[in-house]
């Protein structure tokens, strides 16, 4: 469980985050919507730990991550499994480069036991014969993927995902979408996702926060959102005369 | 003002945590032998081109300029020798360097943190300058003493080429006059001098990469101000090492 204690951001004196509070449940898919510019990037990295908050304090599972120090907050972080929007593999690393870097680091696996586990990791992601290739050589979604993979390969308890399926065509992104929600099941991590693409808030938002101006203006599942009167949420869900009228059909 | 002084105390602060104990030294010996053959095995060719033509050109105007009877002409050698020695292979070798090894850094490094890859190593744990910049500068102080005494043997081999294709001195002479009042020292101070100059570029060009933001074109103006820094301070610490060590 990751939770947000009334935290603020203020960039050269504009506040980015206002006063947020929420939690993120563990085993579940949490997803963070909103428009451009609305603070959700923000209030990832400042979850993860990338932006220090003026005000406030997150816990990861108790633990108040704003008043750990260097070392303590690097043990964390260890923890933590995160996928940018981009991927940001090491552009002078192969695939099997960028997937083992973790274990190199980190643990002291044989070069066997490292082997195999880059081998599970870039099997489950289903990406197996990419691993001599470079992250130039790949496609947008295999560059996805090859960051899932580096991010699960340490086990993590948290994930992180920056918007996972900006450039991806909709199949793929419906590929990355359930594969982000299998592993969360699978190993019980907590997932948050930081997403404007509607496809996933409806498949895969089990719990789904809007920020709106920075504030958190609604939170909910993919169901409860259905039914929302909040027109701010419904003006960004539903921006499309098309899903104004699902809306009204399901409604 | 205050923003050069804000600079510099983010480059030191940027240095400490350079040199705060690596995560495991197998990896970073591992990336000093890469960066070896990224920033040293691949600058020889062109401190070769230049250390080689400067060295005929050194020697070629020293025979001009020097075309008096009074003069020994073994003192075209010798001229040759203490100017590749002394400035050449080190500060002028340091100044292309900057050039080439200086922006390849920075725009290295400065396109991880625009792709948010130097974010996605500190997510995991490591840190990041560390892993990045430590290799770096631990390869360029190794080798840029090695390129400097390399640019010193091409150059003179140079002027001894020079020589001896266009006949206006005895090779003998040439010989002669490299030898002539030889301070060992002098290869000393100009090795010093090459390793000084390795962590200036270096840890210059890292620190204004590390620092960009935004996009392509800040990548290319910290690759730019890489080059300009690393220059201007490469000229400030040849003054203090020339006064301190006084050859």
């Amino acid at each position: 469980m990751i939770r947000a204690d009334h935290i603020s951001k203020t960039f050269e004196g504009r506040t980015v985050l206002d006063d947020i509070s929420v939690e993120f449940d563990t085993g579940k898919t949490n997803l963070i919507i909103g428009r451009s510019g609305s603070g959700k990037t923000v209030l990832l990295k400042s979850l993860v730990g990338l932006h220090d908050v003026d005000s406030g304090k997150i816990f990861y599972d108790n633990v108040c991550y704003t008043d750990l120090g260097f070392k303590e907050r690097k043990m964390i972080r260890k923890d933590i499994g995160m996928i940018f929007q981009g991927g940001a593999l090491l552009d002078s690393s192969t695939v099997r480069e960028n997937v083992r870097l973790p274990l190199d680091l980190f643990t002291d696996m044989t070069e066997g036991e490292k082997r195999d586990r880059v081998n599970f990791c870039l099997e489950r992601v289903r990406l197996v014969g990419a691993d001599h290739l470079y992250p130039s050589e790949l496609s947008g979604g295999m560059v996805k993927r090859v960051a899932i993979a580096r991010a699960i390969v340490l086990n993590p308890r948290y994930l992180f995902c920056d918007e996972p399926n900006s450039g991806l065509d909709p199949q793929t992104s419906v590929v990355i979408d359930n594969l982000i929600q299998e592993i969360t099941k699978e190993f019980n991590i907590t997932t948050i996702i930081n997403t404007h693409d509607m496809n996933s808030v409806m498949e895969i938002g089990e719990k789904i926060v809007y920020i709106h101006e920075g504030h958190k203006w609604w939170e909910g599942s993919n169901n409860d959102i259905l039914q929302s009167d909040n027109p701010e949420l419904n003006d960004f869900v539903f921006a499309s005369a098309m899903a104004k009228r699902a809306k009204s059909v399901a409604k | 003002m205050i923003k050069l002084f804000e600079n510099i105390g983010r480059y030191f602060m940027l240095l400490r945590k350079v040199f705060s104990r690596p995560e495991k030294k197998s990896i970073y010996a591992r990336r000093v032998s890469f960066e070896i053959e990224a920033l040293g095995f691949n600058s020889i060719s062109l401190t070769a081109i230049i250390s080689a033509f400067i060295g005929a050109v050194v020697a070629l105007q020293m025979a001009i300029t020097l075309e008096s009877p009074f003069i020994p002409k073994f003192m075209i050698g010798y001229a040759t020798r203490e100017v590749m020695v002394l400035e050449f292979s080190s500060t002028v070798v340091a100044l292309i360097l900057a050039g080439k090894v200086g922006s390849n850094i920075a725009s290295e490094i400065g396109t991880m943190r625009i792709t948010e890859q130097i974010d996605a190593l500190e997510i995991m744990g490591v840190n990041s300058a560390s892993y990045l910049i430590l290799p770096k500068i631990i390869a360029t102080i190794i080798f840029f003493p090695i390129l400097t005494l390399f640019s010193i043997v091409v150059g003179i081999v140079g002027g001894f080429v020079i020589a001896y294709c266009t006949g206006m001195m005895l090779t003998g002479d040439y010989v002669e006059g490299l030898f002539y009042c030889f301070e060992p020292f002098s290869v000393t101070y100009a090795l010093v001098k090459g390793a000084v100059f390795a962590f200036i570029i270096t840890s210059i060009s890292a620190y204004c990469g590390y620092y960009a933001k935004g996009n392509s074109l800040e990548v290319g103006r910290a690759s730019t101000l890489a080059v300009v820094a690393s220059s201007v301070t490469i000229m400030i610490f040849d003054l203090i090492l020339t006064q301190i060590m006084r050859v």
